[in-house]
């Protein structure tokens, strides 16, 4: 998938899939089961967004009440591509300019809660956030905070629901339910075109099982020939009658960055 | 006049099949018609009340709320047992449709210091497992924390809260209903489970039900009992079986006629104006009477029944049309209040006023001459009562008249000691399970009246700036002063409290932190520990340019409210100019809105009257007549509203509306005393005479009327919900009054001073 919030990491070694889709390939009398099919999917999804290695994007949210007042935020974005474990993440915040080179370091892992910093500028340290608290509200935008996380396959579980059009294209729409208890959600509703994998639209499902959100995606472009990204994004929280919409510009990819950027140590260098 | 009378006589049965027909299409719309409790209906589009309200909801996403005390027999909620209780019951809120928020003692985002990070998590995690030291700590830690003691969990420990917050779509009814069923379920499954606990539910979410509960109330218990009660005392007045049959059908037409219309014009009751029929149902009979009564008169002097349905008609065409008019404005002068419910509560009445006076000159008259109709035999008494009145009247006219000055003087005097409040609490008495639990969540945990601030920064980002701070700190310090205060939830005690922890917990830090971006990226660091439900955007607005302060307090009128809220701004306006602002919220909004209805009624019923004498002096003919009228009509009510504040004390707003209510009526009994006294003074009469005939012809029938209106009215004391019964009760008793203003005064007064010539 595209972008920092539908995208996976080379996660599953392709033999593995390799091995899944043969044996799917060479058991035509085994129907699979609608879970299955997500799982392919999602699998899929993931295996296509490998090999980026890094990239960093300029990222902007517009907040948006529902008395009609408005606020931006701007946010400078890493990522690198972790070889068997969930991707290291770095956001830089630009604006507002209180909180001007703040950064925020998340390790994601496919197993066990994910590792996250916040360097302090003003304090010149960095503090660690437990990581149980990944529901809440992202710099109070309609985004949580584990939208803006990684989300490597193993965290969900999912159930293949049914091929619809979408646009021009055929999406597939294909639940995902996360494995994590602290989760915000009881299940993310993911429409998928099929021909390219991009996700165009989520239905976010609450604790009680409402539809509170929606994301939609739109102005996808292809870098590298390979990877998919979408420069828009916008939430509405249907409860709220709040919105935030999120725009990316500067997507580079294969930087000079490395491991080192990545690191608690890294994080204080961040300008 | 004479051929109209003859041709509803004459072809009868077409008249009352015609107006079967027209009352049958009319009333077809009824199924038109919704009911809504939406407290907003109360308030007008201009209200800026409401508008401020909106502004705070749509700024810090947040609205109605539902609170839940949990109290156990131990004395204490930090055991292991009443924490897991109320830990359990978070999780379970969290469940309820529409909510946005849980908030609770178990879950309360504590933070602290641990090592050099900052830890944020629940308060209270699996309370079963907690060990004795871990129990103290939470004691601790909820005790001392403003944010939670004194709001969800009382200072002294006894009683610990959960507040379900809420956002309500617009048409709200069906969710409240969803709501408070999946409470109440929640609830009783808690009550199973933890028999030694007692759990109560208010909230607004929760008073919005009871609203309707009580408007459901009202309509299904009450109505059919005024019906009831308006039949009875007709037969008894009436003595006729028959006559009291066709007064049953002009009600049952005008009802459904006005409802009917209602609802083709799509038109939506709420609590303040589901007493419409109840009260047409009571003015149709009073005009009915009137005709019938004398119908029967002239039956017993021997008259054939159609000629005496004809003389009848003749002789109460005018003061009923009159009498009509005069009440439909009196009801329409309701426009004039800033409240829409009462606008269709006038409007609707208007128009039944309107159905009555027809139906009464054409289907009362036929469907009289339908019935078998027979005078009246019980003529055994020697002499008619209200003669023997007249004499008495007449003959002690003058200590009358001081007994009656004296007694008004008594009751007008008790005028100042009403006091304009209302509370919404107060709409509803103990019967009502929602006020017995209030009543209780008021004195045991935490008040339910708030003063909401949005306190600007004047920038964007501002709020954690240290100027800012200290000015909404100062601002919180002085409220939590206030005697009428019960907590306070401001900014600063989150910066406050993250600086300490920035600091590795020491006390000594527990101020405001100095430097404004170490104090922007503390919040930063803060907000993204925080949970989805438990985040600070229903505390500041997206660009961190406004801060919202709550101030609840204790249960005080909305007088002391409003006066609180001065206080406030002029404090405000000495000492922090920069956040000078008008408190809001639902409570707020409340406590303006009878303010601003009794202002805007004043003047619609100052109208009234004035439209209403100038009618009088038209149709009399006489700037004298005019004037006399006034005191029968003015009198009553300045006497009811005096012994409303001898025994009840405070007027809300049902009361506001109750001078134009009542006065429309009032007036029909002076309108029909005076057009029989000039009648008889043309005739030749002098005044004393004039008025023993006043008495004889139409004594009988104003006794009739305030006997059946006042116990139409009475019927909705019997309400355990306010706005109903202190308009019922008002109303009742303003019109005993004018009865007796009509009969003891009105007379005295004509004796005394009518010295014109006979014409």
């Amino acid at each position: 998938m595209n972008n920092i919030i539908y995208r996976k990491t080379p996660s599953i070694s392709l033999l593995v899939v390799l091995c899944v889709s043969i044996s799917a390939f060479l058991s035509p009398v085994h129907s699979k089961t609608p879970e299955e099919i997500g799982l392919e999917i999602a699998r899929k999804t993931d295996l296509q967004d490998e090999g980026f290695d890094n990239f960093t994007a300029q990222q902007t949210m517009v907040l948006r009440n529902k008395h009609g007042q408005e606020s931006k935020r701007i946010l400078r974005v890493n990522v690198l591509e972790v070889p068997g474990d969930g991707n290291k993440s770095l956001f830089v915040f630009d604006n507002p300019r209180d909180v001007k080179g703040t950064a925020l370091l998340i390790h994601a892992h496919k197993e066990g809660p994910d590792d996250q910093w916040l360097y302090l500028p003003a304090l010149k340290r960095v503090k660690r956030i437990s990581s149980s608290n990944r529901s809440g509200s992202f710099m109070g935008s309609e985004f949580s905070y584990e939208d803006m996380t990684d989300q490597e396959v193993e965290k969900f579980t999912y159930r293949y629901l049914r091929d619809e059009p979408c646009g021009d294209a055929t999406c597939t729409v294909i639940e995902h339910f996360p494995v994590d208890e602290d989760s915000g959600y009881t299940r993310q509703v993911v429409w998928q075109d099929k021909d390219e994998l991009r996700v165009w639209k989520v239905h976010y499902y609450d604790r009680k099982n409402a539809h509170s959100k929606t994301l939609t995606l739109d102005d996808y472009e292809l870098y590298l020939d390979r990877y998919w990204r979408a420069g828009l994004m916008t939430m509405v929280n249907h409860l709220t009658g709040k919105s935030t919409v999120m725009t990316w510009t500067d997507y580079q990819f294969q930087t000079d960055l490395d491991e080192n950027d990545f690191t608690k140590t890294g994080l204080r260098r961040v300008r | 006049m004479e051929r109209y009378i003859e041709l509803v006589l004459s072809r009868r049965w077409l008249v009352a099949v015609l107006a079967t027909l027209i009352m049958l299409a009319i009333a077809s719309g009824a199924r038109f018609v919704t009911v809504s409790n939406d407290y907003r209906t109360l308030f007008s589009e201009e209200d800026p009340k409401l508008a401020a309200l909106d502004a705070l909801e749509n700024t810090y996403s947040t609205s109605e709320l539902a609170l839940i005390a949990v109290t156990p027999q131990d004395g204490t909620v930090f055991t292991r047992e009443t924490l897991g209780a109320i830990e359990a019951l978070t999780d379970a809120a969290w469940q309820t449709p529409y909510s946005n928020r849980v908030d609770s003692l178990t879950n309360y985002s504590h933070s602290e210091a641990s090592e050099d990070d900052l830890v944020v998590a629940p308060l209270v995690k699996n309370a079963s497992s907690l060990s004795d030291a871990g129990l103290e700590r939470v004691e601790k830690i909820a005790l001392g924390a403003p944010a939670i003691a004194g709001r969800l969990v009382s200072h002294d420990g006894r009683v610990g809260g959960v507040a379900i917050k809420f956002i309500l779509p617009e048409n709200m009814d069906q969710a409240v209903a969803e709501i408070t069923d999946y409470l109440q379920d929640m609830l009783q499954q808690a009550r199973a489970s933890h028999p030694q606990l007692s759990y109560h539910l208010t909230g607004s979410v929760v008073m919005h039900r009871a609203f309707s509960d009580a408007t459901k109330n009202d309509l299904r218990t009450l109505t059919p009992f005024v019906f009831l009660v308006i039949v009875a005392v007709t037969i008894v007045l009436l003595r006729s079986i028959l006559g009291t049959l066709s007064i049953v059908a002009m009600i049952l037409f005008v009802v459904n006629t006005t409802m009917g219309f209602a609802g083709w014009l799509n038109t939506t009751f709420s609590p303040t104006n589901a007493g419409v029929p109840i009260i047409i149902m009571t003015i149709t009979v009073a005009h009915c009477v009137h005709i019938v009564t004398t119908v029967q008169q002239g039956m017993r002097r021997g008259l054939e029944r159609n000629a005496a349905i004809a003389e009848s008609i003749r002789i109460n065409f005018s003061p009923v049309f009159l009498t009509s008019l005069t009440t439909m404005i009196g009801f329409l002068s309701l426009n004039a209040s800033d409240s829409p419910p009462f606008h269709i509560l006038g409007n609707f009445v208007a128009f039944g006023v309107f159905c009555a006076f027809i139906y009464s000159m054409t289907l009362l008259p036929a469907l009289l001459s339908i019935l078998p109709l027979r005078a009246s035999t019980a003529r055994t008494r020697k002499r008619d009562p209200f003669a023997l009145l007249a004499d008495f009247v007449i003959a002690r006219r003058t200590l009358l008249l001081w007994c009656f000055v004296l007694v008004a003087a008594l009751l007008v005097a008790g005028i100042p000691r009403n006091e304009l409040t209302d509370n919404w609490t107060r709409y509803f008495d103990d019967r009502y399970e929602f006020r017995r639990d209030t009543d209780y969540v008021m004195q045991n945990l935490t008040g339910l009246d708030l003063l909401e601030y949005s306190l600007d920064a004047g920038r964007e980002g501002g709020i954690t700036d240290p100027g800012y701070l200290q000015k909404v700190e100062t601002f919180a310090n002085w409220y939590r002063e206030q005697p009428e205060v019960f907590h306070v939830r401001a900014f600063p005690d989150i910066m406050k409290r993250l600086n300490k922890n920035m600091h590795g917990d020491d006390p000594g830090y527990y101020r405001l932190p100095e430097d404004p971006e170490l104090a922007a990226q503390y919040l930063l660091l803060y907000e993204l520990s925080l949970p989805v439900g438990l985040d600070l955007n229903d505390r500041m607005d997206v660009a961190k340019s406004a801060t919202r302060m709550t101030v609840v307090v204790r249960s005080i009128s909305t007088q002391e409210l409003r006066g609180l809220d001065q206080r406030a701004q002029a404090w405000l306006q000495t000492h922090q100019p920069d956040l000078a602002t008008e408190a809001s919220g639902i409570s707020v909004a409340f406590a303006h809105v009878t303010e601003r209805n009794i202002r805007s009624m004043l003047r619609g019923t100052v109208i009234a009257m004035a439209l209403i004498s100038l009618i009088l002096i038209l149709v009399f003919r006489s700037l004298y007549l005019g004037a006399v009228s006034l005191v029968p009509n003015f009198v009553p009510a300045a006497m009811s509203f005096g012994m409303w504040g001898h025994l009840v004390g405070h007027v809300g707003l049902a009361s506001s509306v109750v001078v134009a209510v009542a006065f429309g009526i009032i007036v029909d009994d002076t309108i029909h005393f005076l057009s029989k006294y000039v009648k008889s003074r043309q005739e030749g009469l002098h005044a004393t005479e004039a008025v023993r005939a006043a008495f004889q012809t139409v004594g009988r029938a104003l006794a009739t009327t305030t006997a059946v209106l006042s116990a139409g009215f009475l019927v909705f004391a019997l309400s355990g919900f306010e706005i109903s019964w202190a308009l019922g009760l008002l109303v009742a008793i303003t019109i005993t009054f004018a009865l007796a203003a009509d009969f003891l005064l009105l007379p005295t007064l004509l004796i005394a001073t009518d010295r014109r010539k006979n014409s």
